[in-house]
This record gives C-alpha cells, sequence and structure tokens, in this order.
C-alpha cells in the first residue's frame, strides 16, 4: 500500500517542477511536458492502486479516457491561435463540470454518519466547481462573440444577493441535512445560474482577469475533492493551480488598476452612465500613402498591437512590414501591454506565431521611456491600453490604469475600422489628439497596402 | 462547531500542507514573465484536470448495477480527459512557436 502514496508523491513533484519550468522561457515546453508526464502517472495510479471493494470497471474507464482524449487533441489541434483564449475558457468549463459530476456523486452516498466537515467540503466543492463550470462557458461564449454584452445596473445587487442565497442554502443544508431531500438540488441550481450571473455583466476589458479567476476556481474545485477523496495528489494540483491563478489574477488586476472585488460585484461600466456629448472635436484622417511615407523614412517606428490584430488576423503582415523597414534601415519594435488582447501575454503568442523575434518585443516601462524617441506609433486594433483618459480624466472608468503613452512619440498613427468605442465601452480622446491620425479600415489591409507603397519607393 | 474542530483536528497534516502549497504557488508564479501568461495560464488549467481522480475512483467502486454514478463518471472522465489532454497539447503547441523564433 505504502508504495502507492509514494508513487503519488513522485507524480506531485513532477507537478511542482513543471509548474516551475513552464514559468521560465528557456525551459517552459520541457516543463508543459514533465507536468503532463505528472498527470500521466497520476491517473495510472488511481486506475490501477489496489481499493477495497473496487468492481475497477475498466471498460468505461478507459473507454471515456479514449473518448476524452480524442476530442482534447482535435481540439488543439484545430484551434486558430487567436482562438486560444476561447478554448482555454473552454477546458476549464469541462474540468469544472467534472468537479461538479463527483460532487453529485459523493453527496448522494451521504448518510448519518457524515461528518460535517466532509459535507461542508462538498457542498463547497460543488458551488465551486458550478461557478467555474457555466461562468468559463459564458466566458467562451463572449470571447467567440456567441453571448453579446449586456449590463444592467442591478446585476451586481442581484449578484450579490445571490451570493448570498447559496451561501445561506450550503450553511443551512450542512447543519441540517437530512430536512430537505430537494436541498442539494436547490444549491446545484442556484450555483450553476451564479456562475453564469456573475460573468454576464463583466466586460471585455476585464475578460483576461475572468478567465485566470475561473481557472483557480476549477483548481480551488479539485483541492476540495482532494480532501473529500484524501487524495494528495488533487489536493496539491488543485492549491497549486488555485493559488498561482489567483496570483496571476491579482497581477493583471494590479496592471488595469482595479480591484479584484469590482470585477467580481459588477461589470465593468456597469454604475456609470455612458459619457455622453462631450465634444471631441474632428478626427484626422490619413491614407495608406502618406503613412507609408512617413513611416518609410522615419528612424524609429513602435508598433502597438491590441485585440484589433487578432480580429484582422494582422500579425504576419506587421512582421513583413517590420521586416521591410528594417531592411531599409528604420529601427522598428512593439509595445506589448500586459493586458492587450484578451489573455495575458496575447500578444507575445500571435507576435511568435508570426516569427517576431523576442528581443524586439519591449514591455509597457521600457516602452514608455523610449516613447520620445519614437517618430511613428503605429496603433494596430489596440484602444483602451492607449487611451489618455486613464492618466488625465479622473472621471473616467479606466483612470489610473497604466497606458503606453503614446502621445509622448512624435506621431501616432491609428489603424481602426470605423470610429467605435474599445471593448470596455468608453470614448478614446487620443482618436481626437492633433498628433494623432486616423487610417479607417481592416488592419491586415491597410498594412498590406502600406507594405505595397514602401515597395515601390525608391 | 465541534465537529468542524475535530475534522480540522482530523487534517491538521492536510491543513499544514495547504498552506505550505499556496505559498508556493505564489511564488513560483510572482517571477513570470509577460511573454509566458497566456501558456502558464494553459498548462495550469491542464493541471486543474487532475479532479478526474475523483472520477475515476468513483467509477472503479461503483457497483455493476449502479448506472447513475457509472454514466456520471464517465461523462466526468471523458469532460476531465478533454481538459488535460487539451490543455496541455494546446500549450505545446504555444510553447513551439516559441522556440522557433
Amino acid at each position: 500500500m505504502e508504495y502507492i502514496e509514494l508513487l503519488y508523491i513522485v507524480s506531485t513533484v513532477l507537478l511542482l517542477i513543471g509548474l516551475r519550468k513552464l514559468s521560465s522561457p528557456a525551459t517552459a515546453r520541457k516543463g508543459n511536458l514533465i507536468a503532463a508526464s505528472g498527470m500521466t502517472l497520476a491517473i495510472i495510479i488511481s486506475i490501477f492502486s489496489p481499493i477495497e471493494g473496487s468492481n475497477d470497471n475498466y471498460l468505461f474507464i478507459f473507454g471515456g479516457i479514449l473518448i476524452g482524449a480524442l476530442i482534447g487533441l482535435f481540439y488543439s489541434k484545430k484551434v486558430k491561435m487567436t482562438e486560444i483564449p476561447e478554448l482555454v475558457s473552454l477546458f476549464n468549463g469541462y474540468g469544472g463540470a467534472c468537479a461538479v459530476f463527483i460532487s453529485i456523486l459523493e453527496i448522494l452516498k451521504f448518510n448519518k454518519t457524515t461528518s460535517l466537515g466532509l459535507s461542508g467540503t462538498t457542498y463547497i466543492a460543488l458551488f465551486v466547481g458550478s461557478v467555474a463550470f457555466t461562468g468559463s462557458l459564458v466566458a467562451y461564449g463572449k470571447l467567440s462573440g456567441k453571448v453579446k454584452d449586456w449590463r444592467s445596473s442591478i446585476s451586481s445587487y442581484f449578484n450579490l444577493f445571490w451570493i448570498v442565497l447559496c451561501v445561506g442554502l450550503i450553511v443551512f443544508q450542512i447543519l441540517n441535512p437530512e430536512l430537505y431531500e430537494f436541498l442539494p438540488i436547490v444549491i446545484l441550481v442556484v450555483s450553476l445560474i451564479y456562475g453564469v450571473s456573475f460573468v454576464f455583466p463583466i466586460g471585455g476589458a476585464d475578460m483576461p482577469v475572468v478567465i485566470s479567476l475561473l481557472n483557480a476556481l476549477t483548481g480551488i474545485a479539485a483541492a476540495l475533492a482532494g480532501i473529500v477523496y484524501d487524495n494528495m495528489v488533487m489536493l496539491l494540483g488543485g492549491v497549486l493551480v488555485g493559488s498561482s491563478g489567483i496570483i496571476l489574477t491579482l497581477l493583471m488586476c494590479k496592471s488595469m488598476n482595479r480591484s479584484l472585488l469590482s470585477v467580481v460585484v459588477g461589470g465593468f461600466g456597469s454604475t456609470s452612465e455612458d459619457v455622453v456629448g462631450k465634444d471631441q472635436g474632428a478626427v484626422k484622417e490619413t491614407t495608406v500613402n502618406d503613412t507609408a511615407i512617413n513611416m518609410r523614412y522615419a528612424d524609429n517606428v513602435m508598433i502597438i498591437p491590441g485585440y484589433g490584430m487578432a480580429v484582422a488576423q494582422a500579425q504576419k503582415s506587421c512582421k513583413e512590414l517590420d521586416k521591410i523597414l528594417t531592411e531599409k534601415g528604420v529601427n522598428v519594435n512593439y509595445a506589448i501591454h500586459p493586458v492587450a488582447g484578451r489573455m495575458p501575454g496575447h500578444m507575445n503568442v500571435l507576435l511568435a506565431e508570426a516569427d517576431v523575434s523576442y528581443s524586439k518585443l519591449i514591455d509597457m516601462e521600457d516602452a514608455n521611456n523610449k516613447m520620445s524617441d519614437i517618430d511613428i506609433c503605429l496603433i494596430v486594433g489596440a484602444n483602451d491600453v492607449v487611451n489618455p483618459s486613464a492618466l488625465d480624466d479622473p472621471s473616467s472608468l479606466i483612470y489610473g490604469m497604466p497606458i503606453i503613452e503614446v502621445l509622448n512619440a512624435k506621431n501616432v498613427v491609428v489603424l481602426k475600422r470605423g470610429m467605435s468605442k474599445g471593448y470596455s465601452g468608453i470614448e478614446n480622446p487620443l482618436f481626437f489628439h492633433n498628433k494623432t491620425k486616423m487610417l479607417f479600415g481592416d488592419a491586415k489591409d491597410s498594412i498590406e497596402g502600406i507594405l505595397t507603397e514602401i515597395k515601390t519607393m525608391d | 462547531m465541534l465537529e468542524l474542530l475535530d475534522f480540522l483536528k482530523e487534517n491538521i497534516l492536510f491543513i499544514n500542507l495547504l498552506i505550505v502549497t499556496v505559498y508556493l504557488g505564489f511564488e513560483i508564479i510572482s517571477k513570470v514573465p509577460a511573454v509566458l501568461h497566456t501558456p502558464l495560464m494553459s498548462g495550469s488549467n491542464a493541471i486543474s484536470g487532475i479532479v478526474i481522480i475523483g472520477a475515476i475512483l468513483l467509477v472503479r467502486q461503483a457497483e455493476n448495477s449502479d448506472y447513475l454514478t457509472i454514466i456520471l463518471g464517465v461523462i466526468g472522465i471523458v469532460l476531465g480527459t478533454i481538459n488535460i489532454v487539451g490543455g496541455h497539447a494546446v500549450t505545446n503547441r504555444m510553447l513551439e512557436m516559441f522556440k522557433k523564433k
């Protein structure tokens, strides 16, 4: 029996080493493989370790694993790099659903001798797993455009009421387990609804935070299930994901100058009226030709990518532009805002896909220090992360969020489809500034237009 | 309340471990460069699929006639495996791109 525990320890250590290596660029790939082997080992042990009164049912277990593995591999091969945030959210929902199923089955086994601690832990696992499950599905729907943003001023009160209801019902059920037989079902339904209502009002600007938080929740559900099953790998693996997910969530909140509470309680912009009617003046339009000339004869160009680059699939064109400008002696770099896109590091993944070298990606602080030397800032589909209201307008919802200070550069060119607001739904005075020129149209088409123009020069 | 205290007492080793692991998780993540945030999130998301062990143990212990446990348990196994296999595979795909430079 003891050697089983020893093997579990080996797999826990593999998970730890894997996660550690995943967090350093040189070893990340190896880390992922080590973590995967730790998971495989843990699963093999749980399948073959001798347990009392076991019927094994191996046919069902192997069948389930085979089907799941095929579906998982299919998804991961098929997904486009721009759709990764959605996919992670979807996978996370599946993990949450798994936690929900096992909690339900455990609750069905409860009887008079079940201890308070065990039933409490299981009900919390049920709640956390349910929220991670439906919350992730809503986040998936929002990111893939299947669920539209819809905000109401009462949604934060509704959420507050609903979570109090959840906790109240769970406490009541744990203390009076035999009183109402249908109560566990009510708890399940209420928890599932809370997951939906929790994510529903949250706008796109907060989506990276929400995915990270939901990921941490699945980890916590796994850890709670680990307590229920007295299983160390589940407990430790779950806690690792939970704590690292929470730290990542807080890091992201910090870089957006939002508190976790304000993200959780209500949606972005749900409490204040839209600022309308402030006359911003007219925007200045520019042409592909002008932009091409200006970029060709600039010394330093900074490209600032945002979610729009992902939508327009413009990363490869950016790389082409970068290549041809570099050949002509222009110094091209990319300024990466920590929360640009829909996931932290989203822009890095996209640019890596397009073969842009690491050394050209500059983080926000360094980019801001260099900004006064930059002749042209080319903003490719970024909006909120370059919104100067964050610096000078205390009434703005994003006031205090660190941004890439493009107005310190000499010229700013914004590639944008139209005058729509950013995902957070707020006006951007940058577009009306006299340093700024707008180049309307699909970002990819515009960049390719600029490319063609530059190629015809000299 | 007494029952709760008993539960805590019985699981004191668990609780100690919990605290150390939480701290470990914090430490590991706080040094991560932004480039790796997405792969890290997707990799750790795959690890959260470890909850599948619960489903496996449930199905193993289920009576052959206990269809509810077998059906829900197998659905749990399928979903958990999607999370684990898909998560690691997609993380690997992302990291492969970084390697190319």
